[in-house]
């Protein structure tokens, strides 16, 4: 945590994630996917369970009960309004790589592997890229192995596709039309200099690029008092590692 | 409860896994067979195939580690909050591996074409991708009901050869329960066998039972039941709360590399002969 903030880094993402997620009623979270996590269970106590968060992994905080084609089926039905991805490597027009690095199928470094993104990408309305690590080995002009395509061509069958990418410096939203990512606050502490220097890909800056929103009081004290909580279900090491979980 | 007499055991269950078999697994909460995991390392299997459903951890990282398995088709392989699978990303920057990538929904619905015994069946997404692009056993075509253009991917159905599974509990009959791992299920209606280990024995029958039918297999898609008390160790039999976070992390931190992998194998897994 940080000496002279209020609140951490992570309390700060996780609020800057939930705000993504206004107006949504079904949540997703996938695998390995604790910050995500925490914005979708604050989402979900904020709108007193109108928005429902649904963490793969939870019993609790997790509405399918149907086996793990059940997502899935419900996000290709329309009814799942946002998800989350990550990404070994992202490109500027929204391609996502968890694959590997190099040459396919014998890869310089192999990441685990695709997951749901080369369905779910295509079928969520909002998906909200999430990578911490903000660097040129990231964020790459052109993804070595396209997990799933950030946009397709007319005539295909796509309702879904990104709509933020969040990483430690900085938020950038996605313009569908021009397939580009727009740069939309930054984190405290980073200039539009250090994302440039540490993003391979060209992305649109407005004039005057603002900082990312802190926290709401109400926020703070749910992630404190209830969301730790809740989130330790799934991630207990990150529980206690990164909110100050004593569980 | 004593253990019924139709029960086998985890070595049984191995030596009826030959060589060159296409081997189900469920994904990391579902339920994983590593008792009989580390009987298949002990009895030096080879060849195998793995299709993980959708995705695997430390069951897949340690069959490749052990030199067991010759193919894989995965949707992801990780240690979760615990990093990469170590001997699946070195079995896959060396090219000793064949990994057949693929996405969950498609992992499920080849199973679910199986399940039916319909050939293939259509997916939405994937076009753009190259997990399609290296999928030749995949085609598009385009919608035959649909207007105006719209292509859509068809998959092969898949039939495991055997499918391994963990369960809370097993009865006298063979029925196997596996609650709301609905996964399982699916595993087993689209496998050509499937055995189970099981925590611990029900006292009645459970299709007997309004609440657990539900949740059961029945002996007609089940070869075999073996009594493994903690036979998804370290892996959670139910949620993760009761896996073995600790056993995990040592395991992953040994198998960053080859010779750490091959200290870990033989203290956990070759010096406990015919233990599960």
């Amino acid at each position: 945590m940080s000496e002279t903030a209020a609140y951490s880094r992570e309390e700060l993402l996780i609020c800057a994630v939930a705000r993504l997620l206004d107006g949504c009623r079904n949540i997703a979270v996938g695998t390995t996917s604790p910050i995500p996590g925490s914005a979708a269970l604050l989402v979900q106590a904020l709108t007193k369970g109108r928005a429902r968060a649904s963490i793969l992994g939870s019993n609790v905080h997790n509405p399918f009960n149907d086996g793990g084609p059940e997502l899935f089926d419900r996000a290709g039905q329309g009814r799942v309004d946002a998800f989350f991805l990550g990404g070994g490597q992202i490109d500027g027009e929204g391609n996502i790589n968890l694959v590997g690095t190099g040459p396919y199928p014998k890869p310089d470094t192999r990441f685990p592997g695709s997951y749901g993104s080369a369905y779910l990408y295509f079928s969520v309305p909002r998906v909200i890229l999430f990578r911490e690590e903000h660097s040129r080995r990231v964020f790459v002009p052109k993804v070595d192995f396209v997990s799933a395509p950030g946009w397709s061509p007319p005539g295909i069958h796509r309702p879904g596709g990104p709509y933020a990418l969040v990483t430690s410096l900085c938020l950038f939203r996605y313009d569908r039309e021009r397939h580009r990512f727009r740069l939309d606050g930054l984190l405290p502490g980073a200039t539009l200099e250090e994302v440039r220097d540490n993003t391979g890909f060209d992305f649109d800056c407005p004039e005057t690029v603002g900082p990312v929103a802190p926290p709401e009081p109400d926020q703070l004290a749910l992630i404190r008092s209830r969301i730790a909580g809740e989130i330790a279900e799934t991630y207990p090491e990150f529980a206690r590692a990164r909110l100050g979980w004593r569980g | 409860m004593t253990m019924p007499e139709s029960y086998i055991s985890v070595e049984e269950i191995s030596a009826a896994i030959p060589d060159g078999a296409l081997i189900g697994v469920p994904k990391e909460d579902g339920g994983v067979a590593m008792a009989v995991t580390r009987a298949l390392i002990r009895r030096n299997a080879r060849n195998l195939r793995l299709i993980t459903v959708p995705t695997s951890g430390m069951q897949a990282d340690l069959l490749i580690g052990a030199g067991c398995i010759s193919e894989i088709e995965t949707s992801g392989v990780a240690m979760g909050e615990f990093g990469y699978a170590p001997c699946f990303r070195r079995a896959a920057e060396r090219g000793t591996v064949t990994i057949r990538d693929a996405t969950c929904p498609a992992i499920y619905a080849e199973l679910q074409a199986s399940e039916k015994g319909v050939p293939f069946i259509p997916l939405r997404g994937l076009i753009g991708s190259d997990v399609l692009a290296n999928r030749p056993d995949w085609k598009t075509i385009d919608n035959p009901f649909a207007a105006a253009g719209d292509p859509v991917v068809l998959l092969l159905a898949v039939r495991p050869d055997v499918t391994i599974f963990h369960a809370r509990y097993g009865d006298k009959y063979g029925n196997v329960w596996v609650g709301p791992r609905r996964e399982t299920v699916l595993l087993a209606h689209a496998s050509a066998e499937s055995f189970a280990t099981v925590e611990e024995i029900f006292d009645g029958n459970l299709m007997e039972d309004e609440k657990m039918r539900a949740g059961t297999i029945p002996p007609v898609y089940v070869g075999g039941v073996a009594l493994a008390p903690r036979g998804a160790w370290p892996m959670a039999l139910y949620a993760g709360a009761d896996r073995d976070g600790a056993a995990l992390k040592a395991y992953v931190e040994a198998a960053r590399t080859e010779d750490g992998f091959a200290a870990w194998l033989e203290r956990n897994v070759l010096s406990h002969q015919a233990a599960a």
